[in-house]
């Protein structure tokens, strides 16, 4: 009998939808002269990030994928830092987890919601004025008041629905075969805006691409049109709790320009502009909930070395 | 601080607001944790550690459902956590 014959492998398929993953230190620090070494990890559930705070500075990051066990995401993105600077967790003084898997970073001296932690980021990142804050994360969206110290006055978390988040945007991506980090700019290439698609659901709004795709939509078009459908979908959300002047956006989808000029047109009032990485507003405020909490109770012990 | 719960779907926009100021020295010995028929409240410690009430996890993407029957569709002319609730922290979106 002969043997079987396998079919021929398929050539690996390219991942449109992957961002680029991101490690970075202050070089002109050293975190070995610093007085309070914090950390915050965000474990995300598309994201993980983890921020070093030196002295209530900004001191080091990494930002990756979350995988498929919370705690191996939290430890990782840790590693990343560990690698950029040589820290250890034996060097830092306090750890804050955050994000949904919050409560389950092994090393962790304490759990803050992601809300309070992004507005905390946000007036970092942005400075006292900021008010309003706009997280768009990779699988919910938050619309957030904070006053001058960066504490949460109201209020309002949309995680039903991926329509208006990141996991959404990289399904279009994926759908488009272009990669997501291209997608703002060629939303802007089109002769005439497109009304939006659905923004209620993603699957819909999926099908309803593909439809005008038959139609004979140009891709960039129909990029235009989901990015619109986005920008729609978190501006109905924002506008439930009001916006203020000094308004900012973290998280992922603040780095695409599409969805972002598209909100700012519908408010019409511009974003906060920062040099900081957006998506990690969550465990830099994380972060700076630690450095006040060395601050009150003193170093901790690492829970793991 | 002004906390929504709930979601915005299709079919329309439900959320809970709590006050949570208000919760913080409540009156009537936080009476809306007894008040709702399907126990939604919860306390719980927020993250400037203050006692406040929240609705519990399970219940935040449902709330369509689970509060339908306190509705006047249901014969109820007045909510029952809101009636507990001598404060007026708790507000319904629909």
């Amino acid at each position: 009998m002969s043997e079987a014959v396998l079919a021929p492998t398929e050539a690996a398929k390219p991942e449109f939808w992957r961002w680029q993953e991101t490690c970075w230190a202050d070089e002109s620090k050293d975190w070995r002269s610093a007085k309070s070494i914090t950390v915050g990890v965000d474990v995300g559930s598309v994201s993980s990030q983890c921020v070093v705070v030196a002295d209530g500075e900004l001191y080091a990051y990494n930002s990756m994928r979350t995988g498929n066990s919370s705690p191996d995401s939290a430890t990782n993105s840790f590693k990343g830092v560990q690698l950029k600077t040589g820290l250890t967790l034996n060097d830092v003084h306090f750890v804050v987890g955050t994000g949904y898997g919050r409560v389950n970073v092994p090393f962790s001296h304490k759990a803050i919601t992601e809300i309070a932690c992004h507005a905390r980021g946000a007036n970092y990142m942005g400075g006292n004025k900021v008010r309003t804050i706009l997280d768009m994360g990779g699988q919910d969206c938050k619309a957030i008041h904070c006053d001058e110290k960066g504490k949460v006055t109201n209020f309002l978390m949309n995680d039903k629905c991926a329509a208006g988040t990141g996991r959404g945007m990289e399904v279009i991506s994926d759908l488009m075969q272009i990669p997501i980090a291209e997608l703002g700019a060629r939303s802007f290439d089109v002769d005439q805006e497109p009304e939006a698609v659905s923004s209620v659901c993603v699957v819909f709004a999926k099908s309803e691409a593909l439809g005008l795709l038959k139609a004979g939509y140009t891709k960039n078009k129909v990029i235009a049109a989901y990015c619109q459908a986005m920008a729609e979908r978190v501006v109905s959300l924002l506008e439930r709790i009001g916006v203020e002047e000094g308004f900012f956006i973290t998280g992922g989808i603040a780095k695409n320009a599409g969805v972002v000029k598209r909100i700012e047109k519908l408010l019409g009032i511009n974003a906060m502009q920062t040099k900081i990485d957006s998506q990690v507003a969550g465990a830099l405020g994380a972060a700076l909930f630690g450095h006040t909490l060395v601050q009150k109770q003193g170093p901790q012990k690492p829970l793991i070395s | 601080m002004i906390a929504n719960y709930g979601y915005k779907d299709g079919s329309g926009e439900y959320y809970i607001s709590i006050d949570t100021s208000k919760c913080v020295d409540c009156a009537v010995g936080r009476a809306c944790l007894t008040g709702c028929p399907k126990s939604m409240f919860e306390s719980m410690t927020d993250d400037y550690d203050e006692e406040v009430v929240w609705i519990k996890a399970a219940f935040r993407r449902s709330l369509a459902y689970d509060c339908a029957t306190c509705k006047p569709s249901s014969g109820y002319s007045r909510l029952p956590c809101t009636d507990a609730c001598k404060p007026g922290a708790i507000k319904h979106s629909w």
